[in-house]
C-alpha cells in the first residue's frame, strides 16, 4: 500500500483524473450502495413511524385504547413518532439524496465513501437506540431533542462525519460554477452539526438554568427546520424542476436573495414558540420580525420556481418525480406563509397551544419536505440501479393517498386548532375546558382518517421499492415510468 | 458566489449571528442580572420561589418520561394587548393570578414550559386542585373525575391488589363503576405517589418585583 503519497494525492484536486460529461452515469454508479442504504432505512423508519403516528392519533380520540402499558402511553409514542419520522426517515433520506446531489453538481465520484458507510451504520444504530430509549421511559421530553444521551453522541459523531464528506466533495469540485442548490446543501450540512452539539450541551449534559433552556430549545428545534431540512428540500427543488424540464432556472439573482435572506432571517425565527412566554420581550419581538421577513426568501424562491414550471404542466403533471416535488414547492410557499403570519401577536395569541400548530408542523415536515423526498427518489433510483420503478399505478396510488391524506390532515387539524383557539379566549362562552376538549374531537377523528390514508400511501411507496430492487433488470424498459408515456416514448410491439 | 471559503464565511456568520441574540446574549444578561438568584421579599421575610422537594423532583421525571408536556403546557402567558391594563386570557380562566416570568423557573431543574394544550396549563394546578385524592382517582382513570376527557388513563402508576387484612390507608376510594372487584383495592406505585407530590408544587402563590402586577 503507497499509503502517504496515494493519501496526499487523493485529497489533492489538483491531481484528479480527466472525466468527462458522459461519465455522470459512473458518478450515479459511485453512490450507489451509500445511496440504498440511507434511502432503504429511510423507508423503513418511514414505515415506523407512520405506525406510531397512526396509533398516536387513534389514542388521542379514544385514549382507553392501549392504555394499560406504559411503553405505549401517547406521550411516548407521539414522541417515537416524531423522532422516528424526522430522524430516521427525513434525516436519512435527506442525507441521500444531499450526496447524490452533490457528487452530481461537483462532477465528481463519490470519494472517501468508508465515511458515509460508518456514518450510515452509527446514525440508524442511534436512531434505533434513541427511540427504544422514548419508549422505554428514558425520553428528555425536550421537543425535538427527546433521545435519551446514551444515544446521541454516537448521532453527532455520524453526522459530523456527513457534513466532513460534504466538504471533502465539494473540495474537489470539477464544475466551474456552484449551483444554487450546492449553497443549500453545503449550508445545511455546516449548520446541523453545531445546531445539534450545542443544543445537546447546552440542554442535556450541562444544562443552563431557567428560561434559557426553552430559547435553545426553539432556537434549535426552528432551525432543524429551517437551516437543515428546508435547504435540503429546496436544493432538490432547484435542481429536479430544471432537470427534468430541460430548462434553466428562471433568475439567478433571485436565487442568491433567497438563499442568503434565508439564511440570516429564519435562524431568528424560532423564537416565536415563545410569545407571551416567560423571556425578555424584546427577543420575541425580534423573533416575530425575523418570521415576517421569511416573506423574502418564500416569495422569491417561490417566483423561481413558479416561472421555471410556468408552460410545462403537462410535463409536470406525467413525470412522478415532478408531481411530488411541484406538490412539494407549491406547499413550501403556502405553510411559509402562514408560519409568517402565525407569528404576528393577534393571530398567535389564538393558534398557539391548538391542534393548528400541529397542522402547520405536518404541513412543513410532510406536505413540502416528504413530498420532494419522494419526488427525488423517483428521479434518483432508477439512475442507481439501472431499472425503472416496477408500476406507475403504484405510484399514482402514493400520490393521491398521501396528497389527499396530508391535505385533510392540514385542513381538518387546521379548523378545528383555530376553533379551539377561540374558544380559550372566550372565557365568558366556553368557562368549561372540557367542553373544549369535547369540540376537538371530531377533528381529531379526521386526522386519524388522514393518517389511514397516508399509511395506504406509504405501503404502496415500500411495495414499489422493493419490488424495483427485486425485480430482474428487463431489456424492455426503454422509457422512465411516467403517469402518461408520450406516444414517441412507447415500445413499438409487432 | 463560487467562492467557497465566503461561502462559507458567510454560513457561519449566518448561524453566528442568531445563536449570539437568541441564546448567548439571554444568557448573559439573565446572569448579570441576577435573575438566576431568588427574591428575598422584605414585607413577609420570605424567599421566593422555593425550590423544589426531593418527592417533588421525582415526580418530574416521572412527569418528563410519560411525556406529559406535550398535552400541557407549564406558563401563565401574559397578555399579548397594546393595552398594558389588558388582564391575560389565562388569568381569566382561572390558570393562575399573574403571568409567568423568568425567575419562576430558577428551581424547576428541566424546564416543561410546553407548547400545547391539549389538556389545561399546569402551572398552577398545585393551587387549582390541591387534593391528592382528587389527582390520584383522575390519573388512575381520568373518566371517573372527569367524564369525557380524552387524557389517558395511567394505570402503570398503581397496584391492583388484593385487601388482606385492613384495607390501606392510601387506597383509592373510586366511584362504584371504576372501582376493583370486590377484595381489591387500588393503590399508588411510588411513580404515582411521586408525580401527584410534583403536581401539588406546581404553584406560582407568591409576587415578583418584576412580574406582572408586582410594582415595576
Amino acid at each position: 500500500m503507497s499509503s502517504a503519497s496515494s493519501l496526499v494525492t487523493s485529497i489533492d484536486p489538483r491531481s484528479t483524473y480527466v472525466q468527462e460529461r458522459s461519465e455522470l452515469s459512473r458518478i450515479d454508479e459511485s453512490t450507489r450502495l451509500l445511496a440504498l442504504i440511507f434511502f432503504g432505512t429511510a423507508v423503513g423508519w418511514l414505515f415506523l413511524g407512520t405506525i406510531f403516528a397512526v396509533t398516536a392519533s387513534y389514542k388521542m380520540h379514544t385514549p382507553d385504547f392501549l392504555g394499560s402499558w406504559d411503553w405505549l402511553t401517547f406521550g411516548r409514542i407521539r414522541t417515537a413518532h416524531l423522532n422516528t419520522v424526522i430522524y430516521g426517515w427525513a434525516t436519512n433520506s435527506g442525507v441521500a439524496v444531499s450526496f447524490w446531489l452533490m457528487a452530481r453538481l461537483c462532477r465528481t465520484v463519490l470519494r472517501h465513501a468508508g465515511i458515509l458507510y460508518v456514518s450510515g451504520a452509527a446514525w440508524n444504530f442511534g436512531v434505533a437506540l434513541g427511540t427504544y430509549g422514548i419508549l422505554a421511559g428514558d425520553s428528555q421530553s425536550v421537543e425535538w431533542l427527546e433521545f435519551p444521551p446514551y444515544a446521541t453522541p454516537l448521532l453527532f459523531v455520524s453526522y459530523a462525519l456527513i457534513g466532513v464528506w460534504g466538504i471533502i466533495t465539494f473540495r474537489f469540485r470539477r464544475s466551474e460554477h456552484t449551483y444554487v442548490s450546492q449553497w443549500y446543501l453545503l449550508a445545511a450540512l455546516f449548520w446541523f452539526p453545531w445546531l445539534y452539539s450545542v443544543a445537546q450541551i447546552m440542554l442535556v449534559f450541562a444544562p443552563t438554568v431557567g428560561v434559557i433552556q426553552p430559547l435553545t430549545n426553539w432556537w434549535f428545534a426552528h432551525n432543524v427546520l429551517g437551516l437543515w431540512f428546508t435547504p435540503i428540500g429546496l436544493a432538490a427543488a432547484y435542481y429536479f424542476i430544471p432537470k427534468v424540464l430541460g430548462k434553466p432556472i428562471h433568475s439567478y439573482h433571485l436565487s442568491i436573495l433567497g438563499f442568503w435572506s434565508l439564511a440570516f432571517f429564519y435562524n431568528w425565527a424560532g423564537v416565536h414558540h415563545l410569545i407571551g412566554g416567560p423571556i425578555p420581550v424584546w427577543v420575541q419581538s425580534a423573533g416575530i420580525v425575523a418570521s415576517l421577513m421569511m416573506v423574502i426568501p418564500v416569495v422569491v424562491t417561490g417566483i423561481n420556481h413558479h416561472f421555471t414550471v410556468v408552460g410545462s404542466f403537462t410535463a409536470v403533471w406525467n413525470s412522478p418525480t415532478l408531481r411530488f416535488i411541484v406538490f412539494g414547492a407549491l406547499n413550501y410557499s403556502v405553510t411559509s406563509l402562514i408560519g409568517s403570519a402565525m407569528a404576528l401577536r393577534s393571530v398567535n395569541q389564538v393558534t398557539h397551544f391548538t391542534h393548528f400548530t400541529v397542522a402547520h408542523a405536518h404541513h412543513g415536515m410532510y406536505a413540502f419536505f416528504t413530498m420532494i423526498m419522494f419526488g427525488s427518489i423517483y428521479y434518483i433510483m432508477p439512475r442507481i440501479v439501472r431499472k425503472e420503478w416496477p408500476s406507475a399505478n403504484l405510484i399514482s396510488v402514493h400520490f393521491w393517498c398521501t396528497a389527499v391524506g396530508i391535505m385533510i390532515y392540514v385542513i381538518g387539524m387546521s379548523i378545528g386548532g383555530a376553533l379551539q383557539g377561540l374558544q380559550l379566549l372566550d372565557v365568558d362562552k366556553y368557562p368549561a375546558f372540557l367542553d373544549i376538549v369535547r369540540n376537538t374531537v371530531p377533528w381529531l377523528f379526521s386526522r386519524t382518517l388522514a393518517g389511514v390514508l397516508i399509511l395506504v400511501g406509504h405501503i404502496a411507496f415500500a411495495i414499489s421499492f422493493v419490488w424495483m430492487l427485486l425485480k430482474p433488470r428487463s431489456a424492455m424498459e426503454t422509457a422512465p415510468t411516467l403517469f402518461n408515456t408520450p406516444p414517441a416514448l412507447k415500445l413499438k410491439t409487432p | 458566489m463560487n467562492n467557497g471559503p465566503l461561502l462559507f464565511l458567510g454560513f457561519f456568520l449566518a448561524i453566528a449571528f442568531s445563536w449570539t441574540g437568541i441564546v448567548v446574549t439571554n444568557l448573559v444578561q439573565q446572569t448579570q442580572a441576577g435573575g438566576t438568584q431568588p427574591y428575598f421579599d422584605p414585607a413577609s421575610e420570605s424567599v421566593v420561589p422555593m425550590p423544589m422537594s426531593g418527592s417533588a423532583r421525582q415526580g418530574q421525571l416521572v412527569y418528563q418520561d410519560l411525556g406529559c408536556v406535550y398535552c400541557h403546557s407549564q406558563q401563565v402567558r401574559n397578555s399579548l394587548s397594546r393595552d398594558p391594563a389588558a388582564e391575560s386570557p389565562d388569568v381569566a380562566r382561572g390558570w393562575g393570578s399573574r403571568g409567568n416570568v423568568a425567575r419562576d423557573y430558577i428551581f424547576d431543574g428541566r424546564l416543561f414550559l410546553g407548547t400545547m394544550r391539549t389538556g389545561p396549563d399546569l402551572r398552577n394546578v398545585g393551587q387549582r386542585l390541591p387534593i391528592a385524592t382528587w389527582h390520584l382517582n383522575h390519573l388512575y382513570n381520568p373518566q371517573s373525575t372527569s367524564a369525557g376527557s380524552i387524557m389517558p388513563p395511567y394505570p402503570f402508576l398503581f397496584d391492583v391488589r388484593e385487601v388482606k387484612g385492613e384495607p390501606s390507608p392510601n387506597a383509592l376510594s373510586l366511584p362504584p363503576e371504576f372501582a376493583p372487584p370486590p377484595g381489591y383495592e387500588v393503590v399508588p406505585n411510588k411513580r404515582g405517589e411521586a408525580l401527584v407530590a410534583y403536581l401539588l408544587s406546581l404553584r406560582t402563590d407568591y409576587e415578583l418585583p418584576e412580574a406582572p402586577g408586582g410594582g415595576q
